[in-house]
C-alpha cells in the first residue's frame, strides 16, 4: 500500500481547468458567493483557449440582420442531426448576451464603422435557414480566443478565485454514483491534496493528442474525460473527431477558417477551385467535415500538391494588404515561421489536421452530467462543460466559432445551476478513504514503473495507430485492425517505464499520466467508431455512406474500464427547449 | 579588485554527457541547465548529442526528441507549440525566446539551453513566475467601467480600438521581463515591462472609465521609474511587441497630466 502526506481542502464547488469555460465557470461561481478552487495543471493564460483563432459566434446582428433560431438551425444542421435541440437552443439564445458580457469585461474585439464589434463570415453561417452566407462570428482579429482567456483570467481575478496552479489532477472521489471531490498532485512541491466539494465541475478541454498529427496543444490529454471513465461513468460520441482542414501540412499549426471568412480559398494542383464542385452554394465555407473530407478526395485522387501531392493550397494572396494586415495578423505569422510562406505572396499548404473532439462527458444544458441506468439520469456533485463536455451542441460536426461560445454559454449555466443547487458552506460528509487509496495506489505504481517501454514510444504507437485507422475516411477492415491494435499498445502499459522518481516537477510522471488518460480515449474512439455503421458528420464510414436516421439518431455512450469497453446509446433530444422555436426534423444535409 | 563568489550551492557544475546512438553524420551539442530540487545536488549541465537528420526546425523539437528518445526526466513546460501559450519561454544561446518559435539553424555551433535569467528555478528549465504573476494582478487586468447596459456592447471606434494593438497581444511569457537588468535587481518592486505593458493596455482602452486611477497607481519611484530605457524588453519579445514604448508612453502621460 502506498502512502502519501495528503493536504485537505474544502470547497463549495470546485472548477478543474482554467480555459475559457473552467474561468468562466469560477467567475460566475465567486459571484455567487460560493467558495471555489480553480484547479489546473497549467497557469491559465496557458490554456489551449488561447489558440483559438477566428471567434466567437453570436447572432447580434451588427453586421446585417440576423436571428439565434438562423443560428440555431445552421447548428443543428452543422451537428448533422445529432446534437439535442433542446441544448442547442440554449445555447444560441444565450449566446448574444454572453458576447456582450465578455466586451463587458474587457474583451478587445474588432469594431466595425460604427463601433460595435466586428463580425466575420464562418463555415456553416447561413441566413434564414441556408440562404446565404451571414456574418456571426465575432472577432478580436484572429487572436480571439487569447483576448477572450487573458480577459477572463483576470476576472476571476477581480473575483478572487482562489487557484491552485501546476496541480495535476489525478482521480474523481466518487460514493455510492454520486462526485465527492477530487485529488490533485501539487507539481511545485510534490504533495498531494484531497479536494472536498459539494460539486466538481470538470472543465479539461480535449484530448487531440491521441492522434498524431493535431493543432491541440501537448496539454490537451482529455484528463477530465478519463477521470469521468475510471469512475465507473460513460463518455458520448466519442467517434466524432474533427479534422480541421486547414492545419499547416507537415506541423499541424492552426490557420483559422477566419481566412476563408475573409475571402481565402483552397486550391488544387490543377489550380482549381475544387470546393464549388463539392458545396456549389457555400463553396469554402461549408461545414469543416464537408471541406475535410472534399480535401482527402482531392489528395486520393491524385490532385493534391507537392512532392508527395499529399496536402492543398490555401490562397490569400489576392486579398486587400489590410485585410490581411489588420484582421489575419497572427495567421501570417504561423505561416511565416512554420512554413516559411509570405501570405502576401504565396499559397499556405494545408491538410486536413485534428481539431475538436465534439464527444466527451454527457450532460444536460445546465451542464450536469449525465449516465444511463435503466433511464437517463444526472450524477450528482458532477458537471461538465467546454470541450470536455458533450452537451451535446456540436453533434456530429461543430461549426467553426461554435467551440468559443460553448465554454461561455455552459460555463455561465454551470454557475448558475451550481448556485441553484448549493447553499454556501454546507458541510461535507464523511468519506471512506479506499477511494483516496484506489487513486494513489494507481499513482505510486506508475511512478515506481520500471518496465521496458518508454512512455513516448508507447504514446507515438498509439498516435500513429489513431492517425491510420481511425481518421477522416473509415472502413470496417481499417476499424477493426485500429481496435485491435490500440489494445496491443493498451497492453504495453504494463511494462511502462518512468525514470524520474522524484515529485516535483516530475514531467516524465506526468507525461505517463497523461498517456493513461489518453490510451483509455483511444479505446473509447475507436470502439465507438468501429460500433458506429453510418456516415454522419465528421464520421464518414466507406461502407456505410449514408446517414442512418433509423437506427443511429442516437448518441454513443462507451464506458471502458482497462481495454474492456461496454456501447450503448441513448435518444437524441428531439424537442425543443420552449415554444419560441420549433425542432428542426432531419434533412438531407448539402452546402 | 573585489572578487565575488556564487554561493557554495548555486555553482554549475558539468554534468552528464549522452553520447549518440544512431550513428548520425549530423550531430549538434546540446548543453541544458539541470536541476533537481529534491535531489540537493548542485545545477549541472548535461551534454547531449542530438541527430538534427531526424529533428524538425524549432528548439522545442529539439527538447522534445530529447525528452522523448534520450533522457525522460528532463523537465521544462511546453504547451501550444505554436507561440500562442506563452509556456516555453526560455533562455536559448544567450536569447530569451520561445522554444517553440525559436529555429534552431539561428544558434551557432553548441546549442545551450538554460531557465530564463534571474528566476528562481522550480526544476531544470522551469523558472518560478510567481512573483511575476502577483504583480500582474496588482494592475488589476479587467475593465473598469460605469457602463449598465447589458443588452449592448461599449461603443469603441475603431482609432480607439487600435490603441490596444501591440498591447492586448502579450503572451505573458516573461521574456521581456527577465532580460531587463532594471529587472533582476529590483524584481521585486519594479514592475517591470511585461507588466507594465499591461497597465498601459489598460489605461489607453478608451471604455475604462479609471484612467487617472491607474496612471497614479503606477506612478512610483519604484514601479514605473526603475526602467532606465534599456530596451532589452523590446528586442526579447517574441512576439515583436515594443513594452519600452509602452512604458515611455506611460511616463509621457504622465509627465503631461495633472494627476
Amino acid at each position: 500500500m502506498s502512502s502519501y502526506k495528503i493536504i485537505d481542502h474544502k470547497y463549495d464547488v470546485v472548477v478543474l481547468g482554467a480555459g475559457g469555460s473552467g474561468l468562466r465557470a469560477a467567475v460566475g461561481l465567486s459571484e455567487a458567493g460560493l467558495k471555489t478552487a480553480c484547479i489546473s495543471k497549467v497557469f491559465p493564460t496557458r490554456s489551449h483557449t488561447s489558440a483559438a483563432q477566428g471567434g466567437i459566434s453570436a447572432a447580434l446582428g451588427n453586421m446585417g440582420e440576423d436571428d439565434w433560431r438562423w443560428h440555431m438551425y445552421d447548428t443543428v444542421k452543422g451537428a448533422d442531426w445529432l446534437g439535442d435541440q433542446d441544448s442547442i437552443e440554449y445555447l444560441c439564445k444565450e449566446a448574444p448576451k454572453a458576447v456582450i458580457e465578455l466586451e463587458k469585461y474587457g474583451v478587445p474585439f474588432s469594431r466595425t464603422e460604427d463601433g460595435k464589434i466586428y463580425q466575420r463570415p464562418f463555415g456553416g453561417m447561413t441566413k434564414n435557414y441556408g440562404n446565404g452566407i451571414v456574418q456571426r462570428t465575432c472577432a478580436a482579429a484572429d487572436r480571439t480566443g487569447h483576448a477572450i482567456l487573458h480577459t477572463l483570467y483576470g476576472q476571476a481575478l477581480k473575483h478572487k478565485t482562489e487557484f491552485f496552479i501546476e496541480y495535476f489532477a489525478l482521480d474523481l472521489l466518487m460514493k455510492n454514483g454520486e462526485c465527492k471531490g477530487l485529488i490533485a498532485w501539487n507539481l511545485n512541491d510534490g504533495t498531494i491534496h484531497r479536494f472536498r466539494a459539494h460539486t466538481v465541475i470538470i472543465a479539461t478541454g480535449g484530448y487531440g493528442k491521441v492522434y498524431y498529427s493535431a493543432t491541440s496543444a501537448h496539454t490537451c490529454t482529455g484528463d477530465g474525460n478519463a477521470m469521468v471513465l475510471r469512475a465507473g461513468l460513460p463518455l458520448q460520441d466519442m467517434e466524432f473527431v474533427q479534422f480541421h482542414p486547414t492545419g499547416i501540412y507537415g506541423h499541424g499549426t492552426l490557420i483559422s477558417e477566419g481566412v476563408r471568412g475573409e475571402g481565402g480559398y483552397l486550391v488544387n494542383s490543377k489550380g482549381e477551385r475544387f470546393m464549388e464542385r463539392y458545396a456549389p452554394k457555400a463553396k469554402d465555407l461549408a461545414s469543416r467535415d464537408v471541406v475535410s473530407r472534399s480535401m482527402s478526395i482531392e489528395i486520393n485522387e491524385g490532385r493534391g500538391v507537392g512532392k508527395e501531392k499529399d496536402h492543398v493550397h490555401l490562397h490569400l494572396s489576392h486579398l486587400d494588404k489590410e485585410v490581411i494586415e489588420n484582421r489575419l495578423p497572427g495567421i501570417t505569422d504561423a505561416a511565416r515561421l512554420f512554413a516559411n510562406v509570405d501570405v502576401t505572396k504565396e499559397p499556405i499548404p494545408v491538410v486536413p489536421t485534428v481539431h475538436y473532439n465534439m464527444g466527451g462527458i454527457p450532460t444536460n444544458y445546465k451542464a450536469e452530467v449525465l449516465t444511463v441506468n435503466g433511464s437517463e439520469k444526472t450524477v450528482p456533485g458532477l458537471m461538465a462543460i467546454g470541450e470536455a463536455a458533450c452537451v451535446s451542441v456540436h453533434g456530429a460536426n461543430r461549426l467553426g466559432s461554435n467551440s468559443l461560445i460553448d465554454l461561455v454559454v455552459f460555463g455561465r449555466a454551470a454557475a448558475k445551476r451550481a448556485a441553484e443547487l448549493i447553499k454556501p458552506g454546507t458541510p461535507h460528509e464523511e468519506i471512506s478513504e479506499t477511494e483516496t487509496q484506489k487513486c494513489l495506489d494507481r499513482f505510486d505504481k506508475l511512478r515506481n514503473a520500471n518496465g521496458e517501454n518508454s512512455t513516448a514510444e508507447l504514446r507515438l504507437a498509439m498516435q500513429k495507430t489513431m492517425q491510420s485507422k481511425c481518421a477522416v475516411f473509415r472502413t470496417e477492415k481499417n476499424l477493426k485492425e485500429g481496435v485491435n491494435e490500440i489494445r496491443k499498445t493498451y497492453d504495453g502499459m504494463d511494462s511502462i517505464s518512468v525514470k524520474d522518481k522524484s515529485l516535483v516537477f516530475n514531467t516524465d510522471l506526468v507525461e505517463t499520466l497523461e498517456f493513461d488518460n489518453l490510451i483509455r480515449q483511444a479505446v473509447t474512439t475507436v470502439d465507438s467508431a468501429y460500433h458506429r455503421k453510418e456516415s454522419r458528420g465528421a464520421h464518414a464510414r466507406e461502407d456505410f455512406p449514408k446517414r442512418d436516421d433509423k437506427n443511429f439518431m442516437q448518441h454513443t455512450l462507451a464506458w471502458c474500464d482497462g481495454k474492456e469497453t461496454k456501447i450503448s446509446y441513448r435518444d437524441v433530444h428531439k424537442s425543443t427547449l420552449t415554444n419560441e422555436v420549433q425542432y428542426f426534423p432531419p434533412q438531407e444535409r448539402v452546402y | 579588485m573585489v572578487q565575488i563568489n556564487l554561493p557554495k550551492g548555486s555553482e554549475v557544475q558539468k554534468g552528464n554527457y549522452f553520447k549518440d546512438k544512431t550513428g548520425s553524420k549530423n550531430i549538434k551539442k546540446v548543453n541544458v541547465y539541470r536541476w533537481d530540487p529534491s535531489s540537493g545536488d548542485n545545477p549541472r549541465i548535461d551534454t547531449y548529442e542530438v541527430d538534427m537528420d531526424s529533428c524538425p526546425s524549432k528548439v522545442l523539437d529539439i527538447l522534445n526528441k530529447i525528452k522523448n528518445e534520450i533522457d525522460p526526466t528532463l523537465a521544462y513546460r511546453r504547451s501550444c507549440a505554436h507561440g500562442v501559450c506563452g509556456s516555453c519561454a526560455m533562455n536559448m544561446g544567450g536569447k530569451n525566446g520561445l522554444a517553440c518559435t525559436k529555429p534552431h539553424s539561428e544558434i551557432d555551433g553548441d546549442i545551450d539551453i538554460y531557465p530564463l535569467p534571474h528566476l528562481k528555478v522550480k526544476k531544470d528549465l522551469i523558472g518560478d513566475l510567481d512573483g511575476l504573476y502577483r504583480q500582474y494582478k496588482s494592475i488589476e487586468p479587467w475593465l473598469k467601467t460605469n457602463s449598465k447596459s447589458d443588452s449592448m456592447e461599449i461603443i469603441q471606434s475603431k482609432k480607439d480600438r487600435e490603441k490596444l494593438d501591440g498591447a492586448y497581444e502579450c503572451i505573458m511569457c516573461a521574456c521581456c521581463s527577465t532580460s531587463c537588468p532594471s529587472y533582476w535587481w529590483n524584481g521585486d518592486k519594479y514592475l517591470g515591462p511585461a507588466v507594465l505593458l499591461q497597465a498601459y493596455r489598460w489605461i489607453v482602452d478608451s471604455r475604462d472609465d479609471e484612467r487617472q486611477a491607474r496612471l497614479k497607481k503606477v506612478a512610483d519611484e519604484l514601479k514605473l521609474y526603475r526602467c532606465h530605457t534599456i530596451l532589452n524588453c523590446t528586442s526579447a519579445c517574441p512576439k515583436g511587441l515594443n513594452p519600452a514604448k509602452a512604458i515611455a508612453e506611460i511616463k509621457k502621460m504622465l509627465a503631461t497630466a495633472n494627476i
